[in-house]
């Protein structure tokens, strides 16, 4: 007996009482169901949200075993000692200090949609899987695992639950679990402490009054914001060898996970694409801005706005936010034309929330959920404007 | 009960739970998210909702029968400032510090839809000492919502219950802080309030099924 049957055994005999739900679960986790249907007429396709989820849990992957390099990199080269990129010192740190927060954001996020299925009556559903991943990767490598299990419990439940578990909510759920760390502990969502691993512990010892030297380890838009220049080169933001969120920082691997996506037919590339233009025509208005001479240096939104225009696609979160959470099937428009006014102003006002309020760098957060709230209503009006185009041919043609 | 008649207790009692007017009449919900960041805030709130609308109720239960009609909003609007002034006005004689706090919340008082939707649903219809059951049990139901979100939002947001550092003290690293507990800072913003209630109709409303509209 394989532990496949053993599971359907035991979801057998459990089945209609109250823990049902939760051995269903790891059954359909990890194998085919045996309920499929045999005969008849069906059509059978092999994707399910499972693998949708999957697959888009794949496309990650890169991006988390890249980030956990980076953590161990952008630490030993922050004290003064730099390793090598790819090697074992580098990603130990990067094991030990990502793993956790992957299994926490699992272990607590799961255990509520659990507890939920099990109360509610209903099956596990998947919807947690691309949540649990993403979240590790959205924020910063220090985070205490308390607050992350905090706001992953407050993510699922407030962001999730109520709205009525998956696919039905409003927002994102990784990004809810984000805003929420960020405006419940600003301390540990920006700033120049968080981003590499240790400088907490190094500027309490300061402040102790230990003689060492302090870490500079801010992110590229947090040095922006203070009018200040990091001197990272460009290959360095495009392959990603930059302070910041766990998973954010490699544009290419995020591109090729996109590109994934995009091939799998599981991401929409008009809403990437989209955001792109958006993200692009804001900078491009901001730069002809500073060209005309409209702002001066001693501005202090100088720092962002002359910004190479296209460089604000590869610094921060703009490009995982793209691909990752835009493009999150539940949370954006579902029209055609809709995904591209979707995309277009998610691009628009991430850059526009960057440059002008310093307070939140990353503004593609922002961004996103702001629209995730108005996608319904693009749609609604794309939808109208469709039945009126209709209703007018409909009078020519019968006129 | 001795002192209360069953049909006058439930005057009390039932905005207290079944008919709360936060959280089921869904009323008042500004003043609810505007100064319950502290514990002391709230509770000087709710007793000052208390005292207006207690009296308020007598009051206009007394006029009831000379009040026209046509101009009966006016009436109450009056008798409400009058209340609030002199809540007002005590307050900044002997709580300046928290008349601060409230800022123009108390004035606001006038314009909290509790305190008209009482004059108007019952004190116009009935006599002086149901109609001051009423207003009291009103004002306690939408007292209690409020304490309970102020008493959330300040312990888990400041970590302190009526400025007691209960939880320790943040500078010093002492009590919870020792082990690198810290403040939630988005307790201490209005949106956070709003989902606080929200868990209140949410927990209220799964225990008693019947509350649930369709």
């Amino acid at each position: 007996m394989g532990l496949k049957s053993t599971l359907h055994n035991l979801k057998e005999k459990y089945k209609g009482t109250k823990m049902a739900p939760a051995f269903n679960a790891i059954h359909t986790f990890l194998y085919l169901p045996n309920e499929t249907t045999h005969n008849g007429t069906h059509i059978k396709a092999a994707d399910d949200l499972k693998r949708t989820m999957n697959t888009v849990i794949m496309a990650m992957v890169p991006c988390l075993i890249f980030g956990m390099f980076n953590a161990g990199y952008q630490h030993y080269a922050a004290f003064g000692t730099p390793v090598e990129f790819l090697s074992w010192d580098a990603f130990y740190i990067g094991l030990i200090k990502v793993l956790p927060l992957v299994i926490v954001s699992y272990g607590v996020g799961l255990a509520i949609e659990f507890l939920f299925a099990v109360i509610k009556k209903h099956e596990v559903e998947e919807g947690y899987l691309v949540t649990g991943m993403l979240v590790p990767l959205i924020v910063p490598v220090d985070t205490p695992l308390w607050m992350l299990a905090v706001a992953v419990a407050f993510g699922v439940v407030i962001g999730k639950e109520v709205f009525g578990g998956t696919g039905m909510n409003i927002l994102n759920p990784a990004l809810t679990i984000r805003a929420f760390l960020f405006f419940a502990y600003p301390t540990w969502m920006s700033g120049d402490k968080v981003w590499v691993h240790g400088a907490v512990e190094r500027a309490n010892k300061i402040a102790e009054g230990a003689n060492l030297d302090a870490i500079s380890g801010e992110t590229i838009l947090g040095g922006l914001a203070q009018g200040k220049d990091l001197g990272y080169s460009v290959a360095d933001m495009f392959f990603g060898f930059i302070p910041g969120s766990v998973g954010e920082t490699s544009t290419i691997l995020i591109l090729l996970g996109g590109l994934f996506l995009i091939f799998t037919k599981i991401g929409s590339w008009r809403i990437m694409l989209s955001s792109v233009m958006g993200a692009l025509a804001m900078g491009l208005i901001f730069n002809g801005v500073v060209d005309a001479g409209w702002i001066t240096e001693s501005s202090k939104f100088y720092g962002l706005m002359s910004t190479v225009w296209w460089h604000h696609l590869i610094i921060g979160g703009f490009a995982f936010g793209t691909v990752f959470m835009a493009t999150d099937p539940v949370t954006a428009s579902q029209t055609n034309k809709g995904k591209w006014i979707y995309g277009f102003l998610i691009g628009f006002i991430s850059i526009l929330i960057r440059v002008f309020n310093p307070a939140y760098p990353e503004g593609v957060m922002l961004a996103i959920l702001l629209m995730n709230v108005f996608a319904p209503t693009i749609d609604h009006y794309v939808v109208q404007g469709n039945v009126k185009k209709r209703m007018k041919r409909l009078k020519v043609k019968t006129a | 009960m001795g002192l209360l008649s069953k049909k006058d207790a439930k005057l009390i009692t039932d905005p207290l739970a079944d008919n709360n007017p936060i959280t089921i009449q869904v009323l008042g919900i500004c003043s609810a998210l505007a100064i319950t960041a502290e514990l002391k805030a709230s509770i000087v709130m709710a007793i000052s909702v208390l005292f207006v609308l207690g009296v308020g109720n007598v009051v206009i239960s007394l006029m009831r029968n000379i009040i026209p009609s046509k101009i009966r909003i006016i009436v109450q609007l009056t008798v409400v400032a009058a209340l609030v002034i002199i809540v007002d006005q005590v307050l900044k004689a002997f709580a300046y510090e928290l008349s601060k706090t409230l800022s123009v919340f108390v004035g606001l008082i006038i314009t909290n839809c509790i305190i008209m939707g009482r004059f108007e649903a019952f004190a116009l219809g009935n006599g002086p000492w149901k109609s001051f059951l009423d207003g009291i049990g009103n004002a306690l139901g939408y007292g209690v919502i409020l304490i309970i979100v102020g008493f959330f939002r300040e312990l888990l947001g400041s970590g302190t219950l009526l400025g007691f550092k209960v939880l320790g003290d943040p500078i010093e690293k002492t009590g919870l802080y020792a082990i690198g507990y810290e403040n939630n800072g988005f307790m201490l913003l209005s949106p956070m309030a709003l989902i606080v209630v929200g868990i209140i109709i949410w927990v209220q409303r799964s225990r008693n099924k019947e509350l649930i509209e369709d």
